[in-house]
């Protein structure tokens, strides 16, 4: 940015953007369409003529095109969005003040990340410690044999999974992956660009292998269901507040992946200095917070209701 | 001020020059401080005015007892009026309709009442709106730490106001439209087909995540601007009590919203995936959604206050010509409300049935949150004891918000105690206290921000007379509704119902005449906007004098497009 002759500070007063604009229309299309798929905003219309043919394409359940192209607005914007950061950051709108900006915005943001994961940490809490009182509810549709057995956690039918087996090797793949990006993150700071690039190639692929063990390798040999079979005792909050609180840190897994993925694109573009690679710094912090999340889903997911199990 | 003498193209955006009025890219591509704000204040307006006009459909319908207006706003399909001029249905069968419709329209209008008030009222007035406004110019920065992100936190919003618009209109509750559960969408109403198998609820828990991303991008904005683009020498300790109340208000916002997005999605799971987490058939736990909700609810009360706080400690100090009275302790009294919010939430669920030792604890702690409560409501008397008092507009209002938020207040610690809540939980007291503390507090708190900052804004200077009337018709008006409601809650009478026993009608029917009086000073504050910009009387850099001693008032009205291209330094306070 040509500097104003009598702008005297080094913060960056952003141009004009479509971006958030465009976003938020796409997220509100996004939002519609999500909801048109899972319950469509009303019955077909019989005989509404032009109009009512619209609804019934558009907008009765199960149709895609609303949600898609939200979707796809909201992949523009962010693609756009970021490309504008990332041009403004290379034409020197980055002084070290916005600098440090950023990555306050990128701390906060990581903590506002970390009160998600509490609802669903909660949540399994309340389930996993408050079973036996929720056992003496008086509940219509059970029999005593059905509140005995919720009275055990993990709930019978359930199988929970052998933590030392898979899990195990996913923690050790995520502890891995802590350790490479590190490597990347130093090694960038030492100006040695193919040990950077290596280590983030390291890091990429440990997470690709971490997201391929979890969804396919152990999801499907799940030994409880996720949502509701009709069957009481097998209907169970185990599995729901289970694969919630492990999927939502499976996309996290996933998103940061992305964000390394990208940070390898930009370092091979020679886009990074040893003094000026914020967006690799990011990547890693967000990556230590994925790995963070995970060490406390293993420790009380996955161990602690088997050894709860084991014990019985 | 600049000019644009210096070449580079680029650098037009950053010319003072404001951009045309009626450029729609100045407004819908902003990434102006100023402009975002002024955004968010129109948005305000017009959602806090639907707002109103749903309330006061709901006052008009509790006047009298019985179902006495709606059924007559109640559209009966074509299906149905063939039936009954074919004479297959009786005229009492149509009635009978007409009832059922008009119960289920009144528990949506005041769902959607408390919605939209709460999150497309208040919060964009007073964080959105004066928030984008002056905590840049009252720590001397030239905008928002991230200008462009700032401008999605605006956008996000009427995307989420559109999506409760929606819901309002698609299948609710079987045939009839709308999510009438209850601003707070506790499971089994939110979740249970029987209750509200329509997709309204769905799009709602959607406008909610929506607006609670915007918030969130706006709480991050917020905390890293007044961190990181505070002046030299403006100290943490020297910044205005408006930005600390800004500070801890967002910090809140941050830690809290997170976890109503973790509940509605578990709603939203519950409602269309199969899950069962607030379904106790299935093992789950329907209070575990109170307690999610709570922990965000709470601290979201503060969130509506606090920025009230701070506008009340700017007014009170400019109209005292004097320091506020305990300037450090005013700022760590909203630090520790904010600290002490989060570990008070499950006095909103004395009656489910908790443990009598946690019971006691919420008790406990809530009461301990009069404490730096007190500390402020003191320290404003304080700060106008020996003062060169003036009672302008916005004093008006800061005084009103005094007065009146010390009534809620005190309703408060009434109902803290577990043992008098569980009489009075879901009673008109408990209505009347939380419209104590909002309607006559966080929005006396907005308009006495409204009427302080709008010289600065618009460059304009208020009828007195007609804001003095606003004030004064809006004051009678509010007690008039409110105040009965202490009677009726402790006579006994439920919230949330259409209809009631003749034996409340005394004060309900007060109750709507102070509506019919509030809505009287609604069209004079209407009159005041027009006045303000057809009779456009200059206001000066700085019309309330030397009381008014912050960093806004240095600038012209309005400020440049972009102010402090050169940075205000501050002197240490010769006050403290």
């Amino acid at each position: 940015m040509a500097a104003h002759s009598d702008v005297h500070h080094d913060y960056h007063l952003v141009d004009p953007s479509p971006w958030p604009l465009v976003g938020s229309i796409s997220a509100f299309l996004m939002a519609v369409g999500g909801v048109v798929l899972m319950r469509g905003l009303g019955p077909e219309i019989e005989n509404g003529g032009f109009l009512g043919d619209i609804f019934n394409h558009l907008f009765t359940k199960g149709h895609w095109p609303v949600f898609l192209a939200g979707t796809a607005g909201v992949a523009l914007t962010m693609f756009g969005w970021w490309a504008d950061v990332i041009r403004e950051s290379r034409r020197g709108d980055h002084k070290p003040v916005v600098d440090i900006g950023l990555r306050y915005g990128m701390i906060l943001f990581i903590a506002s990340e970390v009160m998600f994961f509490v609802a669903w940490f909660w949540m399994f809490f309340e389930l996993a410690i408050f079973h036996e009182h929720r056992a003496h509810w008086y509940i219509p549709t059970w029999d005593e044999g059905v509140a005995a057995a919720w009275s055990s956690w993990p709930p019978p039918n359930v199988n929970p999974f052998d933590p030392f087996h898979l899990p195990l090797i996913n923690t050790l793949i995520l502890l891995l992956s802590g350790t490479t990006v590190t490597w990347a993150h130093h090694a960038m700071q030492q100006g040695d660009r193919r040990g950077a690039m290596w280590g983030l190639i390291l890091t990429v692929a440990l997470g690709l292998l971490f997201t391929y063990v979890q969804f396919v390798l152990e999801y499907p040999h799940a030994g409880f269901r996720f949502g509701n079979t009709g069957e009481t005792t097998t209907a169970n909050v185990y599995g729901a507040s289970f694969f919630m609180a492990t999927g939502f840190h499976g996309a996290h897994v996933i998103i940061g992946t992305l964000f390394l993925f990208v940070c390898l694109l930009r370092l091979i573009a020679g886009q990074f200095t040893p003094t000026k690679h914020f967006g690799l710094e990011a990547a890693a912090w967000y990556w230590h917070f994925v790995d963070v999340v995970w060490l406390f889903l293993f420790t009380f997911v996955y161990v602690m209701p088997y050894l709860t199990m084991q014990g019985q | 001020m600049a000019t644009s003498t210096d070449a580079g193209a680029e650098s037009v955006h950053h010319d003072d020059h404001r951009p045309s009025f009626y450029d729609w890219k100045r407004w819908a591509y902003s990434t102006n401080h100023k402009d975002i704000g002024t955004m968010y204040l129109v948005f305000a307006i017009i959602a806090g005015i639907i707002g109103a006009v749903l309330s006061g459909i709901i006052r008009w319908e509790l006047a009298e007892p019985g179902v006495t207006i709606l059924p007559h706003l109640v559209h009966v399909p074509d299906a149905m009026q063939a039936q009954l001029a074919s004479g297959e249905i009786t005229q009492a069968a149509v009635d009978a309709y007409r009832i059922d419709a008009a119960k289920h329209h009144y528990n949506v209008m005041v769902t959607m009442h408390g919605l939209i008030m709460i999150f497309f009222m208040v919060m964009p007035a007073m964080i959105g709106g004066f928030g984008n406004w002056f905590v840049p110019l009252m720590i001397g920065a030239p905008d928002m730490a991230f200008p462009r992100m700032n401008n999605i936190s605006f956008w996000l919003l009427p995307a989420s106001f559109a999506l409760a618009t929606i819901s309002m209109l698609v299948p609710g509750n079987g045939q009839f439209p709308g999510f009438g559960g209850g601003w707070t969408l506790y499971p089994p109403l939110s979740t249970s087909a029987t209750h509200h198998g329509g997709a309204s609820m769905d799009l709602l828990i959607l406008s909610l995540h929506i607006a609670g991303a915007s918030s969130i991008l706006g709480a991050i904005n917020f905390i890293t601007t007044i961190f990181n683009m505070r002046a030299p020498g403006m100290t943490l300790h020297r910044m205005p009590l408006f930005v600390w109340s800004i500070l801890v208000t967002v910090w809140l916002l941050l830690l809290s919203l997170p976890v109503l997005a973790g509940a509605l999605t578990m709603l939203l799971t519950d409602r269309n995936f199969g899950t069962q987490f607030f379904e106790p058939a299935g093992g789950g736990d329907p209070v575990m959604y109170q307690h999610l909700f709570w922990f965000f609810g709470h601290p979201e009360v503060y969130i509506l206050i606090l920025p009230g706080f701070g506008i009340v400690s700017q007014i009170v100090s400019t109209f005292s010509r004097k320091p506020v009275f305990g300037y450090l302790g005013m700022a760590y009294a909203m630090v520790s409300i904010g600290f002490i919010g989060f570990i008070v939430w499950a006095h909103h669920m004395y009656t489910v049935g908790m443990g009598f030792d946690l019971e006691a604890y919420f008790v406990a702690a809530t009461m301990i949150i009069a404490v730096p409560t007190g500390i402020k409501i003191f320290s404003w008397i304080a700060t106008m004891w020996g003062g060169s008092l003036e009672f302008k507009v916005p004093m008006l209002w800061a005084i009103g918000f005094i007065f009146l938020f010390t009534v809620g207040g005190v309703t408060g610690v009434v109902l803290a105690n577990s043992g008098i809540d569980t009489a009075l939980h879901d009673t008109y007291y408990v209505v009347a206290h939380f419209h104590y503390v909002l309607s006559l507090g966080a929005v006396f708190t907005i308009f006495a921000g409204f009427y302080y900052w709008i010289p600065k804004m618009s460059g304009y200077r208020y009828n007195g007379f007609l804001a003095g009337l606003h004030f004064w018709i809006t004051f009678i008006g509010v007690n008039v509704i409110f105040f009965p409601q202490h009677f009726l809650g402790l006579q006994g009478m439920p919230r949330r119902y259409i209809d009631y026993p003749d034996a409340f009608r005394f004060w309900n029917h007060i109750s709507s005449i102070g509506y019919a009086i509030t809505f009287v000073g609604l069209i004079v504050f209407i009159i005041v906007l027009f006045d303000l910009f057809l009779a456009r009387r200059r206001a000066g850099a700085n019309p309330w004098g030397q009381g008014a001693t912050t960093l806004e008032w240095t600038l012209s009205s309005p400020p440049p497009f972009h102010q402090f291209s050169e940075l205000p330094v501050i002197k240490p306070d010769p006050h403290h």
